[in-house]
């Protein structure tokens, strides 16, 4: 016979349950199988009722993000081998509100992103003129802040965090990168109007630096290292404010 | 309606880095419970020598060794945890090369031994009773 594996599926269905409860399901083992395989078969020959977000199935499109065993995961990148044969809990992502069975509300995740104003900013007046064409950046410029924006907006980093679990106000990991991303541009200037949020109490002042939202992230963006550096420039302001408060930052 | 999952107050033993994590904060205290041990030396120091030598009596005592034993590992812990995140929060360039995060905690390692060996050298190399 075959050989198979189990998958423990987190199922929440709003208009028949309450609670949500765990539905086991054996699927094929094959090696060259992620966890999404096993998923998209359970949906295609077992049970068409799961839900579940996914698509590019290639680590790009950052929608396909569970919990596995209780880690982050995308589900497209882990293989049944590293589970194999242990069974495989799959639950939707920590810290969001479930929609139904694998699918979160990322609505929350969406309006953090958006409130760091992730585009660049330009001083009122300092656009440059399209016919003078585009801001030239050396590649140390580019270095600053390219591995920021390797982010794909997957929230394993929210999933991670036990402060944004706690505290769903926390801006969290993503979200401050993608500020950063911003900031560390030399073609920006909008760093001044992005600390009254990166900087608040619910910005990165909130961050313990537990670490793990960059053992997650799939794309080595690396959220813990940004927001720390983000708290030593705040610092580094705070101090030039108060020893030169004639020098203020323009 | 969304469900929304209720956190237990057990999510740190869930996964080892969260207790690891949860164990680096409390070792804190041991790093303030140390401070305030030397705060009441220098106090005892000031009420004169019968005061000190109570006071170092205090840590003659084999309870007094178990604590000094418990609050050095807690310390190295904090010291050793917190030097290895240095290089998340320091990103220097030379040229267009980042300096490699061994370099910076490196450094904080490099500091800390120096320092420990000005500390050895006063305490020990002097001749003063330590
Ligand atoms: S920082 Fe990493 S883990 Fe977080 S959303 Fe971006 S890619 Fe995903
Ligand atoms: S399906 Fe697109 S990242 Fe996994």
């Amino acid at each position: 016979m075959a050989q198979t594996i189990e998958l423990e599926i987190f199922r929440y269905r709003p208009e028949q349950e309450s609670e949500p409860t765990l539905q086991s399901y054996e699927v094929p083992y094959n090696e060259e199988w992620v966890v999404l395989d096993a998923i998209n078969y359970i949906k295609d020959e077992i049970d068409g009722t799961l839900s579940y977000r996914w698509s590019c199935r290639m680590g790009v499109c950052g929608s396909c993000g569970m919990m596995v065993n209780g880690v982050p995961r995308l589900t497209c990148a882990a293989f049944l081998k590293e589970y194999y044969p242990r069974k495989i809990l799959v639950e939707p992502l920590d810290g969001f509100p479930v929609e139904r069975d694998l699918v979160t509300d990322m609505d929350m995740f969406v309006a953090k992103l958006t409130s760091v104003s992730p585009w660049i900013i330009r001083n009122e007046g300092e656009e440059k003129p399209l016919e003078e064409g585009t801001y030239l950046q050396s590649p140390g410029e580019l270095a600053e802040y390219k591995h920021y924006s390797m982010c794909i907006n997957c929230m394993l980093c929210y999933a991670a965090c036990p402060v944004f679990a706690l505290d769903t106000n926390f801006l969290g990991p993503a979200a401050i990168a993608i500020g950063q991303r911003y900031n560390m541009d030399s073609r920006d200037q909008g760093r001044d109007q992005r600390q009254e949020v990166i900087a608040s109490h619910d910005g990165i002042w909130h961050c313990t630096l537990v670490g793990e939202c960059s053992t997650v992230c799939p794309k080595d963006v690396d959220p813990a290292g940004a927001i720390q550096r983000a708290k030593l420039s705040s610092t580094t302001d705070y101090f030039k404010d108060l020893l030169m408060p004639w020098g203020r930052r323009t | 309606m969304s469900y929304i999952r209720k956190v237990p107050n057990t999510w740190w033993l869930k996964r080892k880095p969260y207790t690891l994590f949860i164990v680096r904060e409390i070792t804190c205290v041991a790093v303030a419970g140390y401070c305030a041990f030397l705060l009441y030396l220098m106090y005892a120091l000031r009420q004169g020598p019968e005061a000190y030598a109570a006071a170092l009596g205090l840590i003659m005592s084999p309870t007094s060794y178990v604590l000094h034993v418990v609050g050095l590992l807690f310390v190295l812990y904090h010291t050793i945890t917190w030097f290895n995140v240095t290089p998340k929060v320091f990103v220097f360039y030379v040229g267009e090369e980042r300096v490699p995060a061994v370099v910076v905690a490196g450094a904080h390692y490099a500091g800390w031994l120096g320092v420990s060996a000005l500390v050895a050298w006063l305490l020990l190399g002097t001749g003063t009773p330590g």
